[in-house]
């Protein structure tokens, strides 16, 4: 009788309905959605339920991340989160993402601008759209910061992303479309240091095979499958800095924006010393 | 009381072309003349029907008498089986004739239906096209060509003919009755789609398109205009909502195979018709609501249901 009893309370114990933070914080985000449930953009409050379990299992326990900093993100009205971008894959993105939908103090979608190629990929073409993300035109980012939403910006692009391990913590040069944006719709930008990323897949550029494919860059990982689509279970840590707020006319030419991008840089630049100065250990 | 005006209809035997003509009859200040070269089908006895080519001479004769108030131009081939001949001078020539008798006769005002499908569905494309966009189509469609060119023709003659108020309407997929590719796309059993694609879309219900007809039939208003139903969906909704069963076909295959269905007619889809159901093509329609008072009465689920609607 007590084997059954054990496995009666067990059972009881498994189906009892516990709290589910991440529905909790789904359905605490502000989507402008239709009759269907999605927005103008795709986004399906549903798949990003989904998609923020799986974010949230890594950015917990994979990556154990740690956000500092995260009530500089405002809890409504249009911003811009700007950091810098590293690791082969952007987990970095994802593990952002993470820290604004579970750990700020009201729970916010960002959304981040995708490279035109996606779209021609299966499934990857929905999925980024359910999950909240859009292509990156100047004229999608406007029309999202107008309807007060926040985005995710990396302005060093695929020159971040694809940088090799003897370049880490190094910023590429930083687009300027970004800073245009938030002149244009006078928008706040957030920027964030993500310490970690930049050695979760330490890769070297193959500049030979770079050349004979005509890419910018081929970045291979020292172990197999040798790209770097596994990441090493490095601990991220994210600082996030106080809003920079600049004025000025967008359309300005090339020189006076570049003024604006470089004061967002350091700033980025600084969080990234400070990060790395308060680090003990690169995985734990 | 002011003499009801006179509006020309080309196309107005077609499907949508007699929602039109339904929408338009119901309103006092017009009367309505039909000019298309098939018979008109259930035909209201006030209305006139003059059933002649709008390439011939007999088409140049509804205008002559000069009492012609408006054109409203939707008399456009889409057959994809036609001859690219046929549909050129069909579509474009007759356009052309059309625009020339409207400047010689003194119409005041000319509505063109052009689509949003002008804009072209492509990887890159903003979320919202606006009416500034340009229009890319034709560089994937050759089919689409002429259509293209017909937008552009009635957007050169907004300018050209400045004593004429002209409207360009560049409306969604329309939904209803109408036998146009999506509506019949949309009816098909079980319903062919790309394996990992699923755009969103945006629809419109016929009776919506002859509203905004109507709009654009008022005085004062001229330019070039999207038009944009109740809202946009993902095309996987759609599909649920209508209830039908889809076959997914990865695209690699998917050109080829449907190339063949289509040479050996099962399928009455042109191939590059296929990006329709892969990317997106969606238009803002801010400037209609804004400047025509415009904007959809039928619902979404409305909207989509409209297709297995007995007409």
């Amino acid at each position: 009788m007590a084997v059954a009893d054990w496995i009666r309370r067990r059972i009881a114990d498994a189906t009892r309905p516990r709290p589910d933070p991440v529905a909790e914080r789904t359905r605490a985000l502000a989507v402008r959605d239709n009759e269907y449930g999605f927005d103008a953009f795709g986004m399906g409050r549903d798949q990003v339920r989904t998609a923020v379990r799986v974010a949230g299992w890594l950015y917990r326990h994979y990556f154990r991340a740690e956000a500092k900093g995260l009530e500089h993100v405002p809890s409504s009205g249009r911003v811009l989160i700007v950091s810098n971008h590293s690791g082969q894959l952007p987990y970095d993105g994802m593990v952002i993402s993470a820290a604004c939908m579970l750990d700020a103090a009201q729970p916010r979608l960002l959304r981040s601008m995708v490279e035109h190629f996606v779209p021609t990929v299966p499934f990857a073409s929905y999925l980024m759209a359910r999950w909240g993300q859009i292509i990156g035109t100047p004229e999608n980012c406007r029309r999202l910061l107008e309807a007060d939403e926040a985005i995710l910006v990396f302005p060093e692009g695929a020159r971040g992303i694809s940088k090799p391990f003897s370049k880490r913590y190094q910023l590429a040069p930083f687009g300027l479309g970004f800073m245009r944006l938030a002149l244009a719709t006078n928008t706040p930008i957030v920027p964030v240091a993500v310490i970690g990323a930049e050695e979760q897949a330490p890769a070297v550029n193959l500049r030979v095979v770079a050349k004979l494919l005509g890419t910018p860059s081929f970045p291979v990982v020292p172990y197999p499958p040798f790209v770097g689509v596994v990441p090493l279970p490095v601990k991220y840590r994210l600082h996030f800095g106080e809003p920079m707020v600049f004025t000025g006319d967008p359309d300005e030419d090339d020189e006076a924006i570049t003024e604006k991008v470089t004061a967002v840089k350091r700033r980025i630049e600084s969080l990234i010393h400070v990060g790395l100065r308060e680090r003990k250990h690169v995985f734990w | 009381m002011t003499a009801p005006k006179k509006v020309v209809i080309t196309g107005i035997a077609g499907r949508l072309g007699r929602v039109v003509a339904r929408a338009l009859h119901h309103d006092p200040q017009f009367v309505l003349e039909g000019l298309d070269r098939r018979e008109f089908v259930g035909r209201p006895k006030d209305v006139v029907h003059h059933q002649v080519d709008v390439r011939s001479k007999k088409a140049r004769d509804v205008f002559r008498a000069g009492d012609v108030a408006a054109l409203v131009h939707m008399g456009l081939m889409h057959d994809p089986r036609a001859t690219a001949a046929d549909v050129y001078s069909w579509n474009v020539a007759g356009t052309m004739k059309l625009l020339e008798y409207c400047q010689t006769y003194r119409v005041p005002k000319v509505v063109v239906l052009s689509s949003a499908d002008v804009y072209g569905p492509r990887p890159d494309n903003p979320q919202f096209l606006s009416e500034d966009a340009p229009l890319l189509a034709a560089q994937r469609f050759p089919q689409m060509r002429d259509l293209v060119e017909i937008d552009h023709l009635a957007s050169t003659f907004l300018w050209k003919a400045r004593e004429i108020e002209t409207v360009v309407l560049r409306p969604v997929h329309i939904l209803g009755s109408v036998h146009n590719a999506p509506s019949n796309y949309l009816r098909l059993d079980p319903v062919p789609t790309l394996l990992g694609f699923d755009p969103m879309v945006q629809v419109i219900h016929e009776r919506d398109v002859a509203r905004a007809v109507s709009a654009a039939l008022a005085p004062g208003v001229r330019g070039i205009y999207n038009v944009v139903g109740p809202g946009q969906v993902p095309l996987s909704v759609v599909l649920r909502e209508l209830g039908r069963r889809t076959l997914p076909i990865p695209h690699p295959l998917a050109k080829p195979l449907w190339s063949l269905a289509f040479r050996a007619g099962v399928s009455s889809y042109p191939v590059a018709e296929f990006d329709f159901i892969r990317y997106v093509c969606m238009v803002d329609g801010s400037r209609a609501a804004k400047d025509l008072g415009f904007a959809a009465r039928s619902s979404l689920r409305e909207t989509i249901l409209a297709v297995d609607e007995p007409a």
